[in-house]
């Protein structure tokens, strides 16, 4: 059991430092581990474990929290989930602190608005792939598209849109 | 740039604020916790403007690791120190990490029923608006200058059309956005 967690955490703590973009960019890479060297889950207990890490609120580090449980229960859970934030976290700790340090120099205000058009490049993108990987009719595309408008033009709450989604989603498979 | 006028951003959040505001951003965080931080921190509660988040939002895209995960680390630091690091990471991951196991355990009894299916796409695709729209409005609010513009497009493209591995965009484009906003601010 300690040889497993041992595993684990090794497994997850080197992948955090590699881990540009998040846990989806990781996601070839910790297949591998998990399913072809490891033999920790099956393809099918892996592409499961991933349907239901998506379906869960918050970020999506619980993809491999979850692979964590699967393995080892709760202690497997934990064990996963501190291997991989624990090394990023410490990263973005010190370079917030030479960040805010430094926030007056000039180099540091160029770094800082050069990232910006970068993130809102990348949230548009996600936006996107993730209307090509989930709307797959007329009406997904639709709920898409009127929860941009939404979010765009008023200051509601999104989880308004979130349910009328699912609402219109249901209900379209009633209609059809 | 300017800052979005409409935002006044407060400064010393308390460790109980910074806790319970990263709950709710990770109980909400349907489909990309971003919209959802955005949500909570400039528009509900008003601990950053719309150009403060997406400067923080940058920096945790780059480094490793999930870019909320990377906000909240920054955000509690300068706010409460290490201890307000360990409120804000423990408070986006506890309802996550709860439901998560419980929808383990009930998945193959719901997995079956259509509507369950249908009400989780509809919600994603819903979610994926939220991402959009989102990215719609910090665009709007905080009105990047043409170059800024030229190289979110850039990466826009090379992400989310030509779906090109995210590694490699990056290393290109923050060294070129780096450079080009250098040269923008010599002028």
């Amino acid at each position: 059991m300690t040889g497993v967690l041992a595993e684990l955490a090794r497994t997850f703590a080197l992948l955090s430092l590699v881990s540009i973009g998040g846990v989806n960019a990781l996601l070839p890479e910790i297949h591998r581990q998990v399913v072809d060297i490891h033999g920790w889950m099956s393809d099918a207990a892996f592409a499961t474990a991933f349907a239901i890490a998506n379906a869960s609120p918050g970020p999506n580090v619980i993809f491999v929290s979850l692979i964590g449980w699967q393995v080892a229960g709760l202690s497997g859970l934990l064990v996963a989930t501190f291997a991989l934030l624990i090394p990023s976290s410490v990263l973005a700790y010190f370079a917030g602190r030479v960040l805010t340090r430094w926030s007056h120099h000039p180099a540091v205000g160029v770094l800082r608005d050069a990232l910006i058009p970068v993130a809102l490049g990348m949230m548009l993108a996600s936006g996107v792939s993730m209307m090509r990987t989930v709307d797959r009719d007329v009406v997904t595309v639709l709920i898409s598209l009127a929860t941009t408008v939404f979010v765009y033009t008023t200051r509601r709450n999104p989880l308004w849109a979130l349910g009328s989604g699912a609402i219109a989603n249901v209900a379209a498979l009633h209609f059809s | 740039m300017q800052h979005d006028p409409s935002a006044t951003p407060r400064r010393n959040i308390s460790k109980a604020e910074l806790f319970f505001g990263f709950l709710k951003i990770g109980l909400l965080g349907f489909g990309g916790v971003a919209p959802w931080a955005r949500h909570i921190i400039v528009e509900e509660r008003r601990w950053l403007s719309d150009r403060e988040f997406a400067e923080i939002l940058g920096i945790g895209q780059v480094l490793p690791g999930p870019n909320t995960i990377n906000a909240a680390v920054i955000i509690g630091d300068r706010n409460q120190g290490i201890v307000g690091v360990l409120l804000c990471l423990l408070g986006q991951m506890a309802m996550p990490l709860v439901i998560v196991t419980l929808l383990a355990v009930v998945y193959d009894r719901v997995a079956a029923i259509p509507e369950v299916g249908a009400a989780l796409i509809g919600a994603a695709a819903a979610s994926a608006g939220l991402v959009l729209g989102t990215a719609l409005k910090m665009i709007r609010n905080i009105r990047p200058t043409p170059l800024s513009y030229a190289i979110g497009a850039a990466g826009f493209a090379a992400i989310g059309l030509l779906r090109w591995p995210l590694v490699p965009v990056v290393l290109v484009l923050v060294p070129t956005a780096i450079a080009a906003t250098w040269w923008e601010r010599r002028k």
